[in-house]
């Protein structure tokens, strides 16, 4: 019965969101306002409708309904309560659902956020969402259905895919789908904009909000998932340049150039029709990223659901959303006209640059992901690009991008008065050098020469950075939310330089045989096997060794590795033991039985590995920071304009 | 900015999505590796395996069948896809001069008697795999995989999921001696 009513609820939100495309789009167009206030009803009654489906499966999962064929192929009657939840969305159809299910409640909060927008703006907003969550109600409805029956009922079900039985999975899913579908809401903001021929910046105040919660969330969405493959892949990597990864970064870097390219046209009037190719650009990478996900074009370790007949429909749904899109920027992006200039040396040329290597960037990701595609179309056989191609490729545009960064936070807006930060810049570059060599050679004892370098340009960004901040600080001025979650936000960067850096260069890794008693030096640190033995968890049995791993003959920590039979699936799983001890991962995990007690074993020394998931939370941090400035929620004057700018701006505009 | 025309430079974007839409649809009509998981096993040596008969308990395995092609079919009451390529399975088993052999994997003795007598036996033999322990050396992470494995004992070939005719005729007897494929089609 349930099964039967969440598939109801779904076909019901599928004509509510029609409703909603309908009345968002055509009652501005014909000046209608009674279907311009039908859509905010619509909006409701969708997400009453998705979460009753959303409800209706996870009861499935909770109550072993075999009979349901989503539910048999991905829990089990020995799977823990907690992973049946999660389980909901641990495959194709469920993630749909989930997607389809934040849409509606990013939906239903732009309804109440933007309670103080021209309404006729908002319905088209509503309207272009709407047209959204359609496309993928229908997808889902007609071809990846979560509701349909198994005839007869499976008397127990495959389980869940062993690598997604982490807490890892229970986070990691949701929060980068809520980032996900948040550019979908900057999209639509662009996407109103230009169906309204708006010629004038304000929508650009109104997505930047959106925008920003949107990248913060897709930057904890893309940690969580580095931080759950550290943990539960087994090898020790975070990240792989697999497609899957790829296709969250590059709508996180076509993101980060968006909030940055949006912060210009809300204050100045510039970039008008590229911030709106942006806001296009971000949320087709994460629907393109979803087709190379799902359709099985190209073959990754995480694609857990690929199916190709599912790849020509994902093809057509891309097709009409961003070729409608992108004819609209086509037809409309010609009106626009930027206000005024600006000098080489002002902020918005070094916003320029930022933009415009963040885009390269993104598009070497992005070339990089595509060619085994072009290569198979070509008939040259397999492909395969990875580290090799990725890592020089995408350093090229990032390190004059970071060194950038460094000098262009000193810029002022409209005038290039550089020279008077001359000073500052200077002291901050020599300072970062003195961290850096002190780092590199004093605590490290290395040699590399570009690990001063990412050292250099991550102590350089945290300073330059906070010097801004801190002079106002020291002459008692106020600093806007906006502007410090700015700081926030670039500290977190230099903390992901730093940290990437050493991981980078100092990791220390060895495959090892050991028997019982023996031991192995790995980087300064000993490891010894003490003995290993057999235990069974609710849906699996394990071997758990235990590993003592010392440092100069004093013991450090006693690691547990496990390697896990999941004996419904018929699949292993490894859970390595990791110690973390003054920000440095001691990892050890467990390889294969070589027979007679003897285990080969992976063992890592990761300096600096807790900074690496602390840089991105701090930066999302900053985004979270930036959002709850109040300028957001001021009221707005007739045509969108917000007369108080002056009191509202930041530190840099001292010059204005 | 640029020396392009106004007009025509916001048609960029859309003749470059064109572009790429184009190309994602060669993907996706040129993907013959779909699905394909490429078993480590391909082009080695099988394991040598043993196990009991289902209906005799007398020990079965790779020593039997040294010599011989033979196709190993894993599969369980249990498994629904296994049910779908039943059909076809009795479809090869009687025109083919290749034995199937079948690994029932991780079921009921009792069960899979039930099954094959109501359902068919296409296998020339029936073996039974209680503990998985002979799946795992082949392998298996799922119910049906299908090997084709030579008279050297060499796995060349091997289909997770749901045997079709469209696998056979491709997979399974385009890699088999001529004589021998057109004995058995």
């Amino acid at each position: 019965m349930l099964p039967e009513l969440g598939q109801f609820a779904l076909i019901l939100a599928m004509l509510l969101a029609l409703l909603q495309a309908f009345f968002g789009i055509a009652g501005p167009a014909l000046g209608r306002d009674r279907w311009v206030a039908a859509t905010v009803p619509a909006v409701a009654g969708q997400l009453v409708m998705v979460a009753t489906a959303v409800g209706c499966l996870m009861m499935s999962f909770v109550n072993f309904d075999f009979s349901v064929r989503y539910v048999a192929e991905n829990s089990n009657t020995a799977l823990p309560l907690f992973y049946r939840i999660a389980g909901m969305w641990g495959a194709h159809e469920g993630s749909l659902l989930l997607w389809i299910f934040l849409l509606a409640a990013w939906t239903a909060a732009v309804t109440v956020g933007t309670a103080r927008l021209p309404p006729r703006f908002t319905a088209r907003v509503l309207g272009v969402l709407g047209a959204i969550s359609f496309g993928f109600l229908l997808f889902t409805l007609v071809t990846s259905n979560p509701f349909l029956r198994l005839e007869p009922p499976a008397p127990d079900g495959i389980d869940l895919n062993p690598l997604l039985q982490d807490p890892g999975l229970a986070t990691h899913p949701p929060v980068l789908y809520t980032g996900y579908v948040g550019l979908a809401v900057a999209f639509a903001f662009a996407c109103a904009a230009m169906l309204e021929g708006r010629t004038d910046q304000s929508w650009a105040r109104w997505a930047r909000p959106w925008a920003t919660a949107a990248w913060a969330f897709l930057t904890c969405g893309i940690t969580l998932g580095a931080w759950w493959s550290y943990y539960t892949l087994g090898w020790g990597g975070y990240w792989a340049w697999d497609p899957v990864e790829n296709a969250s970064f590059m709508p996180w870097l076509v993101g980060t150039a968006l909030i940055h390219s949006l912060a210009v046209t809300d204050k100045r009037g510039l970039f008008k029709s590229w911030t709106l190719l942006l806001a296009i650009l971000g949320f087709s990478l994460s629907l393109i990223g979803t087709f190379l996900v799902r359709s099985g074009v190209t073959v990754s370790v995480h694609s857990f659901a690929a199916d190709p007949t599912r790849g020509t429909a994902i093809l057509i749904f891309l097709a009409i959303a961003i070729g409608s899109a992108l004819t609209l920027y086509a037809w409309r992006a010609p009106l626009l006209k930027s206000n005024a200039g600006f000098e080489l040396t002002a902020r918005e040329s070094f916003l320029l640059f930022n933009n415009v290597l963040l885009v390269i960037a993104a598009a070497t990701v992005f070339g990089g992901t595509i060619a085994p595609l072009i290569a198979g179309a070509l008939g040259q056989g397999a492909l395969s690009v990875g580290a090799p191609y990725f890592r020089p490729t995408f350093l090229l545009p990032i390190l004059p991008l970071l060194s950038l960064l460094a000098i262009g936070i000193h810029a002022h807006w409209k005038r290039g008065q550089l020279s008077q930060s001359r000073r500052t810049i200077l002291a901050t570059l020599l300072i970062a050098c003195a961290i850096a060599l002190a780092v590199v050679i004093g605590a490290f004892s290395g040699k590399h020469i570009l690990a001063v370098v990412g050292v250099g340009l991550g102590a350089w960004i945290i300073l330059s950075s906070l010097a801004d901040p801190i002079d106002r600080w020291r002459r008692r001025l106020t600093l806007s939310r906006s502007v410090l979650g700015m700081t926030i936000a670039h500290v977190g960067l230099g903390v992901i330089v730093i940290a990437l850096t050493l991981v980078e260069s100092y990791t220390v890794e060895r495959d090892i045989a050991l028997g019982n008693g023996e031991s192995a030096r790995v980087g300064a640190y000993d490891f010894r096997l003490v003995g290993t033995r057999s235990l069974d968890g609710p849906n699996y049995s394990a071997v758990r060794a235990e590993v003592t791993v010392s440092r100069n003959g004093r013991l450090v920590t006693v690691l547990h590795p496990e390697k896990r039979d999941y004996w419904v699936r018929r699949q292993v799983g490894t859970v390595a033991g990791i110690k973390n001890e003054y920000g440095t991962d001691v990892f050890v995990a467990l390889g294969d039985d070589l027979g007679a007690g003897r285990w080969s074993m992976r063992a890592q020394i990761r300096p600096m590995v807790l900074l690496l998931w602390l840089g991105p939370m701090i930066m999302a941090l900053g985004g979270f920071c930036a959002v709850s400035d109040r300028r957001y929620r001021l009221v707005y004057g007739a045509a969108g304009a917000l007369e108080s700018e002056a009191a509202q701006a930041g530190p840099k505009e001292r010059t204005a | 900015m640029s020396s392009l025309p106004h007009p025509t430079k916001f048609v960029i974007p859309l003749a470059t999505f064109v572009l790429i839409a184009v190309v994602l649809a060669i993907g996706v009509k040129h993907s013959p590796d779909v699905g394909v998981i490429h078993s480590p096993l391909i082009g080695k040596p099988a394991p040598s395996w043993e196990l009991p008969e289902l209906d005799t308990h007398r020990a079965f395995g790779s020593k039997d069948l040294r010599g011989h092609w033979y196709v190993l079919n894993v599969w369980g009451t249990w498994c629904d896809t296994c049910r779908l390529e039943h059909r076809e399975l009795l479809a090869i088993g009687q025109r083919s001069a290749v034995p199937i052999i079948g690994i029932d994997w991780r079921d009921d003795d009792a069960q899979a008697d039930a099954y094959l007598s109501q359902l068919g036996n296409p296998y020339r033999t029936v073996t039974t795999d209680h503990d998985g322990r002979v799946a795992i050396d082949w392998g298996v992470y799922g119910a049906p995989e299908t090997f084709l494995v030579n008279p050297d004992g060499v796995v060349v070939y091997k289909q997770i999921g749901e045997m079709t005719d469209q696998v056979w005729r491709k997979e399974f007897l385009s890699r088999l001696p001529r004589a021998l494929a057109e004995r058995t089609s």
